[in-house]
């Protein structure tokens, strides 16, 4: 492989995407993936480091050089393998994970050039490899025996990190039961992120190989209210995960915020997403209709909400952020691919006030302009109000995506579960374990809202500790 | 297999319909005040429904509704035997019940079977409960033996005087509190202007009044605020911090509002359904 390192160093392999005007009016895929020869083109591009900084930049550790090196030897088999180990949703972690702050982001390559393209080569490997079941990946047999049917652990909610513990444990011959208060498992793979980012089919899929490695997943229970943790160790289960997620959406505490046509980024992306409301009316949720929506906040809910509305119909989509373009938290890609599709981004205002008609309609909206002041704790330049110049937007929907606080449903229930000063459950870095014993925690429940594959590598943390504590 | 229609009956026929569910984990847990997200079929809208009744050793609930959309026009098309594709709960707060004195208990429409589980709640808790129900006329009054079976005084309000007070509940409700020495709480669930109407009467008096909101939800479990109301000038969500509040406080306006919110999209499915419904007829 020495050789490889003197050829002339090439750009990073395009991905394939759908035209922005095509895919503006539907809910494909945008992105579509390499062809194997564009995947062999960009595996080669790696350098193979002796010291391989972009798996130190994954959280969940994926031994990311063997992979490529596997796929550059065209073993797709062991490219696969090696990024099972650690992670049991390489397909959606391929598509939804930030990799320009995790592994691309540490890639030598980067320093001069482009990073190599991690996330589209571990997208690649496991959307190719797909056809062949998670039982089979693992065991060579159709379906999994379970080595040990009197060890069970109970995951509450079935998002990325309960996931990551079922498929961990699962691996492992522990049974797994998964609680899920919706109708469909996913958590926010589901009802969160756009079919046009992560498609349903990729996560049925990594269901199903969870299901074949013995997985139950109990849908329409909701922790703390049909179940409770209590309830579960009196059941007998060695350990709880607790992964269930955000919350309660914040809202700005402005006049007008609960007008008819102001709604949380979670309900919309919930009736779109989970409820289906683009296949409306032969599906029965409905969205609301609006030509000129106004999305408020900038990370990549804000961008799904916004591309989505998009999709729905809506003739003109802002973004208004308080910030500049630079603060934006939202992936570079997302926000590339929204402005390719036409949505609109209006920087440095925030929202004073919405307006609506005499039947509690809204149609505008007053924002405050501003400007970039000092870095604040964030370490972003903080916006400053610029006294007396405020604009009036006019919008017949606006969405609200400007983060969460914890919902109290599950913490309420269990009183002896240990709160931080935000809210959320204190639990061990290292273990993910609580306050209570054998009781674990990890994801947006512990941190807040954060992504996809940080909820996986606390899921993965944990469930390293429960099966060490369990086998 | 969960979530079976155990027994169907027709409450006012065409119009109002109880269904008892085979859902022992829900039934379970579940107390007066809390509710049900449920969807009729795989293509179906999460609607919440107050569960009217549980039986904890059979391990079933009951829920009463009313016909007027799509969803609760579907589940009508449902038979004994058939099942939903999802039924979730308990969710929502539980009435806060304690030892108070006297309770009065005001239902209008569907909303009194919900009233009747939190009755038996008040009565169990060693209340004296005055219960007060009201309808348009005499056979659209609900769960008058029920009621009747546990809660010694039922006070009855038809439109058309064909039983009990012919006029409001209402009235019926400002004679009470201007006859009974101390009334401790009432507790209102019915149509929205029925409860506005309520808390009216209630307020030159002074007696805490409770609501329970009816809003439009979509999880039902404090994840998308759809549901969300002011009183007392916060903002709270029906699902998690309710669903009943303190009347008095509660902007109605808004309520109103927010409920017609889908009102387009409601009367299309309800257009497509009806089509629907005459082709498979023929």
């Amino acid at each position: 492989m020495a050789d490889r390192k003197q050829k002339k160093i090439r750009g990073r392999t395009p991905m394939p995407h759908q035209d922005p005007q095509v895919r503006a009016g539907n809910f494909e895929e945008v992105a579509l993936g390499y062809s194997r020869e564009q995947a062999l083109i960009e595996a080669e591009r790696c350098l193979q480091c002796k010291k391989p900084l972009c798996q130190e930049g994954c959280p969940v550790n994926i031994d990311i050089r063997w992979f490529i090196a596997c796929l550059v030897d065209d073993d797709l088999e062991g490219a696969f393998n090696a990024i099972r180990r650690t992670n049991s949703l390489p397909a959606v972690c391929g598509r939804v994970c930030p990799q320009e702050t995790q592994c691309e982001g540490r890639c030598i390559l980067g320093k001069k050039h482009e990073p190599v393209a991690i996330g589209r080569l571990e997208r690649y490997v496991a959307d190719t490899y797909a056809a062949r079941s998670a039982c089979e990946e693992v065991t060579d047999l159709a379906a999994c025996a379970l080595e040990r049917e009197d060890v069970r652990v109970a995951c509450i909610g079935s998002g990325p990190s309960s996931l990551t513990v079922a498929g961990y444990l699962a691996g492992r011959g522990i049974k797994v039961d998964v609680f899920e208060a919706l109708h469909e498992p996913g958590g926010v793979l589901i009802y969160g992120i756009p079919e046009f980012r992560l498609p349903k089919s990729v996560v049925a899929r990594e269901l199903d190989g969870l299901r074949q490695l013995g997985v139950t997943f109990h849908t329409n229970w909701v922790g703390g209210k049909t179940i409770t943790v209590q309830d579960l160790l009196e059941q007998g289960y060695g350990a709880i995960f607790i992964g269930v997620g955000a919350g309660l959406p914040r809202f700005l505490g402005v006049p007008g915020e609960n007008l008819v046509g102001v709604f949380s980024a979670n309900e919309y992306l919930t009736r779109v997403n989970l409820g289906r409301a683009y296949a409306f009316p032969n599906y029965d949720t409905p969205a609301y209709r609006a030509r000129r929506v106004a999305v408020i906040g900038a990370g990549n809910v804000a961008m799904d909400a916004a591309r989505t509305a998009l999709r729905m119909g809506a003739k003109e989509v802002s973004i208004v952020y308080r910030r500049s373009e630079d603060e934006m938290p939202a992936r570079r890609e997302e926000i590339e691919h929204a402005v390719e599709e036409g949505i609109r981004i209006r920087c440095l205002c925030g929202p004073l006030a919405f307006h609506g008609d005499n039947q509690g309609r809204l149609k505008a909206m007053t924002v405050q302009k501003m400007e970039l002041g000092q870095p604040d704790e964030s370490g972003r330049c903080s916006p400053v109000c610029l006294e007396g110049q405020t604009e009036q937007i006019s919008c017949d929907m606006a969405i609200i995506a400007v983060g969460t606080r914890p919902n109290p449903i599950l913490l309420e229930a269990t009183p002896d579960l240990k709160l931080n000063k935000w809210g959320y459950v204190e639990a061990d870095p290292e273990t993910g374990e609580t306050s209570m014993p054998n009781v674990f925690a990890g994801g947006d429940i512990v941190t807040g809202a954060a992504t996809v594959i940080s909820a996986m590598g606390a899921g993965r943390r944990a469930a390293r500790e429960i099966a060490e504590r369990l086998l | 297999m969960g979530y079976t229609i155990l027994k169907k009956e027709e409450l006012i026929p065409g119009q109002t319909t109880m269904m008892v569910i085979d859902a022992p984990q829900i039934a379970k847990k579940a107390k007066p005040g809390n509710f049900v997200m449920l969807r009729v079929s795989e293509h179906g809208e999460r609607i919440p429904l107050t569960i009217a009744d549980c039986d904890k050793e059979k391990g079933t609930i009951s829920i009463v509704y009313l016909v007027v959309g799509k969803t609760t026009a579907e589940m009508n098309t449902l038979r004994e035997g058939g099942r939903f594709a999802d039924v979730c709960g308990p969710l929502g707060r539980p009435t806060h019940i304690e030892k108070s004195g006297t309770v009065v208990c005001v239902g209008g429409g569907t909303g009194i079977a919900a009233m009747h589980h939190i009755a038996k709640g008040h009565v169990e808790a060693g209340n004296r409960v005055i219960a007060i129900i009201g309808a348009r006329s005499k056979n659209l009054l609900l769960f008058c033996s029920e009621l009747s079976s546990f809660c010694p005084e039922v006070r009855i309000a038809t439109d058309d005087g064909s039983e009990g007070h012919k006029g409001f509940v209402t009235e019926v409700l400002q004679d009470i509190l201007e006859t009974e020495d101390e009334v401790a709480e009432v507790v209102a669930i019915g149509p929205v202007p029925m409860m506005e109407a309520v808390c009216r009467v209630t307020l030159p008096f002074n007696v805490k009044t409770t609501v329970s909101l009816n809003s439009i939800m979509v999880d039902g479990i404090g994840m998308c605020g759809a549901c969300r109301c002011t009183v007392g000038g916060k903002t709270l969500f029906a699902c998690v911090d309710g669903p009943e509040f303190d009347g008095h406080k509660v902007d109605f306006a808004e309520l109103k509002a927010r409920l017609w919110q889908f009102k387009e999209q409601e009367e299309e499915s309800m257009e497509l359904f009806s089509k629907e419904c005459q082709c498979h007829g023929r």
